[in-house]
């Protein structure tokens, strides 16, 4: 295994693992705010 | 601050009547939206300068050669990992002391995020060992007191989400939490105190740091915007729990009210 590999293969799971992170804040935040918004339509929120 | 808006207990300290001005959740919500913009450009613009620099602009190692740019992402997700956890290890401090609700979300928020991070550090830590040392892994001090670390986190994670009483779990994970800061010293001074495969400190030295500056600025630049994109992932998951509680407790008021019609 070459050394580019190595260094590929770390900056890959990095890229992955901060990516799941960032998608799944912002469905998450997403869905919030659109449930938000049925049950609430007067609500005080940004 | 009008005596209305101040929803903090009397004779709290003044740190703590601040904070408790962002139990309100809307006011939360408000505030923390400009925040977050500007923490997402900041980690944008300051992560892609750092790595582009880390990857393609500074010298290789004399001696590791170009798997020395392992350390570019394996040094910040170490940083963050114990710097992490001495967050989580403050807001413990604050739920159990002030009862803050909004330091009982972060914290849940937080355990996730940091227990990524630090498995991040373990498997490029060992993406790095193997070239280097000719070993995925071993049982030296530093490495495994990052996995105990590891472990905190998860536990962390695990036992705030393990009661029906939010509450209850969360009081249950700040003192983890609190045991488990004396791990941070451990992690931090494992390579000082005990004879380790794991180099010791070049960068957080007392004296001066062991690296050469075309080395050094680039890391530190990838540290900045790693951490900037830790606390915007933290606090984009913060305000959705904070929504998220929020549609809980509509949700509850809108089922008493259907069943108080039907009877």
């Amino acid at each position: 295994m070459s050394h580019a590999l190595f260094i590929t293969a770390s900056y890959a799971l990095v890229v992955i693992g901060f990516g799941a992170l960032v998608v799944d804040a912002a469905r998450r935040h997403a869905a919030a705010k659109r449930l938000l918004a049925e049950l609430d339509p007067r609500g005080d929120r940004p | 601050m009008t005596a209305k808006a101040d929803s903090s207990p009397s004779g709290a300290a003044p740190g703590a009547r601040s904070l408790h001005r962002f139990a309100n959740p809307g006011r939360f919500l408000r505030a923390s939206a400009r925040v977050q913009l500007w923490l997402w450009v900041a980690a944008a613009l300051v992560l892609g300068a750092g790595l582009v620099w880390g990857l393609f602009a500074s010298p290789a190692d004399w001696q590791q050669g170009e798997t020395v740019r392992i350390m570019y992402v394996h040094v910040p997700m170490a940083w963050l990992a114990m710097g992490g956890y001495t967050a989580l290890a403050g807001a413990s401090v604050m739920s159990l002391i002030w009862r803050h609700p909004l330091a009982d979300l972060f914290a849940r928020e937080l355990s996730p995020v940091g227990a990524l991070v630090t498995a991040l550090c373990l498997a490029t830590g060992s993406l790095w060992g193997r070239p280097m040392w000719g070993t995925w892994w071993v049982w030296d001090a530093r490495l495994t007191s990052v996995l105990v670390l590891f472990f905190l986190w998860l536990g962390h994670a695990a036992l705030t989400r393990a009661f029906e009483d939010q509450e209850r779990g969360a009081r249950v994970g700040a003192i983890l939490a609190l045991v488990g800061i004396v791990n941070i010293p451990i992690v931090k001074f494992s390579v000082d105190w005990w004879n380790t495969l794991h180099q010791p400190a070049s960068v957080t030295r007392f004296d001066a740091p062991g690296m050469h500056v075309d080395i050094l600025y680039p890391l530190l630049t990838c540290a900045l915007g790693f951490s900037l994109l830790f606390g915007a992932v933290v606090l984009a998951r913060t305000r959705a729990a904070v929504m998220e509680r929020r549609i809980r407790a509509l949700q509850l008021a809108r089922a008493r009210r259907e069943e108080a019609l039907g009877a």
